[in-house]
């Protein structure tokens, strides 16, 4: 399988990436994970977040979602405070199986949905019995 | 042990909240602690005022406008949600934190407000309802006159 021209290996980077340097509450989304035979798909809640805020990227195994979400309603004084506003950040290890190249994502009414499509290889294969 | 913690009512949590208060005024403007009393899923709802209007805030990641009930009763707000659960045919879960399902919050306001000129604006999952004050509970700049 090492050797299978469909694996897709992220080059590891050479220049350390910036590190994040906003102040301020990170919030874990909550996510959905579900697998189908062609396909992984993630569904995170990112309320408040703009399809220009999103980055999300994978690297060495590891998928990572960041979505910013603008700082709103700072100046105001809350008569009831259940929730924080701020970005969200969460890290998956995700394994070898998903072809890299082809994810995609999508933003809808504060929900981001990507796409991992499995490489061939580790796509279910029914083999046929010859009798 | 641990299931003695569980009650709400236990000594513990009064002297948590009593604590996450002290903290936030130290703080300032720091998160209260989220959730509490909250079920999961229920919606969380952030409220303020200003001079001549009542704001109430929700996060409602992947809700339509027509998945959301909205009222105004008396010196109510009552919301209710409802997630449709979609169930896919064919997969296999590995995480399912997204709550599903139909929830609702009612809220007794502070002040009286206009029911007949609230507004609900939805953008991006975030959801805010604008409730204008009644007349009677809005300040009135009382002109000083000198003599």
């Amino acid at each position: 399988m090492a050797d299978d021209p469909q694996v897709v290996k992220t080059p590891a980077s050479e220049v350390a990436p910036a590190e994040h340097t906003r102040s301020g509450s990170y919030y874990r989304p909550n996510v959905d994970i579900v697998e189908k035979a062609e396909e992984l798909i993630v569904r995170a809640d990112v309320p408040g977040a703009t399809a220009d805020g999103i980055d999300v990227k994978f690297e060495d195994g590891t998928l990572v979602i960041h979505a910013k979400v603008p700082p709103r309603n700072q100046d105001v004084d809350f008569l009831v405070k259940e929730y924080g506003v701020g970005d969200f950040y969460r890290e998956f290890r995700v394994n070898e199986t998903v072809d890299v190249a082809r994810i995609s994502a999508e933003l809808a009414d504060g929900v981001l949905t990507l796409h991992l499509p499995k490489i061939e290889a580790a796509k279910p294969r029914k083999i046929p019995v010859k009798s | 042990m641990v299931l003695r913690y569980m009650n709400p009512t236990h000594p513990v949590h009064q002297l948590r909240r009593e604590l996450d208060r002290l903290w936030s005024q130290v703080m300032g403007d720091q998160l209260e602690p989220p959730w509490t009393g909250l079920v999961r899923g229920q919606p969380a709802v952030n409220v303020w005022e200003t001079e001549d209007a009542l704001f109430v805030e929700l996060e409602t990641p992947g809700l339509k406008s027509d998945q959301l009930d909205i009222s105004v009763v008396g010196d109510q707000l009552s919301i209710r949600v409802q997630r449709p659960e979609v169930e896919e045919k064919g997969a296999t879960y590995h995480r399912r934190e997204r709550p599903v399902g139909s929830f609702s919050r009612v809220l007794r306001l502070p002040a009286p407000v206009d029911a007949d000129a609230v507004e609900a604006e939805l953008q991006n999952g975030v959801l805010c309802i604008k409730l204008p004050k009644a007349k009677e509970a809005r300040p009135r700049k009382i002109q000083v006159v000198g003599k």
